[in-house]
């Protein structure tokens, strides 16, 4: 038998064909997401100029707008409005939402009980159910904390229940076997356990939650980003309602991306499942 | 070689000298639902310091009668005794030791090793310093900080097994520890095995589906039979201890066991 050296010195310098400037910035995905904003920038401008709809602004219009109603603080307003609603609903589908998606994961009785409400919720078009919400509560804050609540808190229960179910089941034998007592194998195992698919669900319930907030602000009473949008809208300020439609798709997309990001950081894929 | 079939046997008899039972297992019987039956009256003793395995196709219910003995899962009928005493679930003299390891993924190897004494409310400290001996002891030291998907399935299942110690249990019961790893690791194991059960001296119940891994590695087989799961034969082979692990492979006695065991388990796979 013979074997060959594989390390040969001439192997450690670089290689003729090795990446040049151009191709080494191509690799930072920074610039591809930059160059793909710009893209959409210059193709939304293009499209203003064209003329195509007499209420779609062009890009620089709108940015004009946004940068208006920053100014005059109207934007920073109907955010503090807006989001009170949404951080108050939010909360409490997360608190809801994650013990009953636990406790249905836990016991049967409970998933008996709990679980086709939640089902009929997540498949059910929350919006056709919003008016309703208006004749109980009438045009008040609870009434779009609810609206919130019937989007967010469904897809946060349901995810929390099916990581509760989709627990191992050899890992709780496993501390069951070293005499863990059923409230530690909750709390040792079963909870981290659920936590990365759990975390997900509210990373969903959060995108959904700005749906709700806002569909409760176009359909039951115009306050916050919904007044923004219905105002400019009927005085005809087209690029002022693009801007507000833009900054509030952005912030919920910045929103979803964070918690994406702190899920990553939290729960690195590589250490949720051995196999 | 001795065998015994249980007709020659008087129940819960056991073949050599009854001396040091740590566990008895009194006419157990499994029932899934009403009709499968699992295991059907069930009477044996386990000696104490010795390596006895449970072996048999697929079906036999071996795992399910190794759950029982561990209190994971509760008999239709009958009853384990443990030092004489009546188990009514887990216990601190019995450590499992999982197929498929059962490590918390989000675990340190250290932290899971240390957390069967977790469990029994040690302080972490004092946890920490027992795992690590036996972390060392299985042969990975150095990987104490390491997570499970950075080892190798040989690796995990020797985390697996120094948690089982570190709890330090008199009874060590292993279901199938070695299938979910490659043939080279498995047989490195078997030999850590014979070697740990001196340096240990604990009673093993070990669970295999391999008639070679079972006769290589116990003083005695319980050989059960599928559909219902009873008792077919006791086996204690009488391989000369005397001897190292690649001249035993070629011993005649060995081979022997192993073809009779065959000959024994073939009827019941088809």
């Amino acid at each position: 038998m013979s074997t060959f050296n594989t390390a040969d010195p001439a192997l450690l310098h670089d290689r003729a064909d090795a990446p040049g400037l151009a191709s080494r910035l191509a690799q930072l995905p920074l610039i591809w997401k930059l160059l793909s904003v710009a893209l959409f920038a210059l193709a939304w401008e293009l499209a203003g100029r064209s003329g195509f709809n007499f209420s779609f602004p062009t890009f620089s219009a709108t940015v004009t707008a946004f940068w208006e109603m920053v100014v005059d603080g109207s934007m920073g307003m109907a955010y503090l409005r807006t989001l009170e609603p949404l951080l108050i609903g939010l909360a409490f589908s997360l608190v809801v939402g994650i013990t009953m998606g636990v406790a249905m994961g836990l016991r049967e009785d409970v998933e008996w009980l709990a679980l086709p409400i939640f089902i009929v919720m997540q498949a059910a078009p929350m919006a056709a159910l919003i008016p309703l919400v208006t004749f109980i509560y009438g045009i008040s804050i609870t009434a779009k904390v609810i609206a919130v609540v019937m989007l967010a808190m469904p897809v946060i229960t349901i995810n929390s229940y099916k990581a509760v179910r989709n627990v191992p089941g050899s890992l709780v034998s496993m501390c069951h076997s070293f005499m863990g007592s059923r409230p530690k194998q909750i709390w040792y195992v079963v909870i981290p356990a659920a936590s990365p698919m759990m975390f997900a669900g509210l990373r969903l319930g959060v995108a959904e939650g700005f749906s709700g907030v806002v569909l409760a602000e176009l359909l039951i009473t115009p306050t916050g980003i919904g007044d923004l949008i219905t105002f400019h809208r009927s005085v005809a300020n087209f690029a002022h309602m693009y801007a507000t439609i833009a900054s509030i798709v952005l912030f919920a997309v910045i929103a979803v991306g964070l918690l994406q990001w702190v899920e990553t950081l939290l729960f690195r894929p590589e250490k949720r499942s051995v196999k | 070689m001795k065998i015994a079939t249980p007709d020659t046997l008087e129940k819960g008899a056991s073949p050599v000298g009854a001396s040091n039972k740590i566990i008895e297992v009194k006419g157990v019987s499994k029932v899934y639902g009403t009709e499968v039956v699992a295991l059907n009256d069930i009477n044996l003793d386990f000696q104490a310091g010795q390596l006895t395995s449970l072996l048999g196709p697929s079906g036999c219910g071996k795992t399910t009668l190794l759950k029982i003995i561990a209190g994971l899962l509760p008999a239709t009928q009958g009853e384990v005794l443990v030092n004489g005493k009546k188990i009514a679930g887990p216990g601190p003299e019995r450590a499992f030791v999982f197929q498929d390891f059962a490590l918390l993924p989000w675990a340190s190897v250290l932290d899971n090793a240390a957390f069967g004494l977790k469990m029994q409310g040690m302080g972490k400290t004092e946890r920490e310093e027992i795992a690590n001996h036996y972390v060392r002891e299985v042969g990975l030291d150095g990987f104490q900080k390491s997570y499970p998907h950075q080892l190798s399935g040989g690796m995990r299942q020797r985390v697996g097994l120094a948690r089982a110690l570190s709890v330090n249990a008199d009874v060590l019961l292993m279901d199938e520890p070695f299938s979910a790893v490659d043939e080279q690791t498995r047989r490195k194991f078997q030999e850590d095995l014979i070697r740990l059960r001196e340096v240990e001296k604990k009673t093993f119940i070990f669970v295999t589906h391999s008639i070679e891994e079972a006769v290589y590695v116990s003083d005695r087989i319980i050989l059960l039979s599928p559909r219902p799961g009873r008792v077919s034969e006791i086996i204690d082979p009488d391989i000369p201890g005397d001897i190292g692990p690649d001249e035993l492979r070629r011993n005649e006695v060995y081979l022997e066991t192993v073809e009779s065991i065959w000959h024994g388990i073939k009827k019941y796979v088809e």
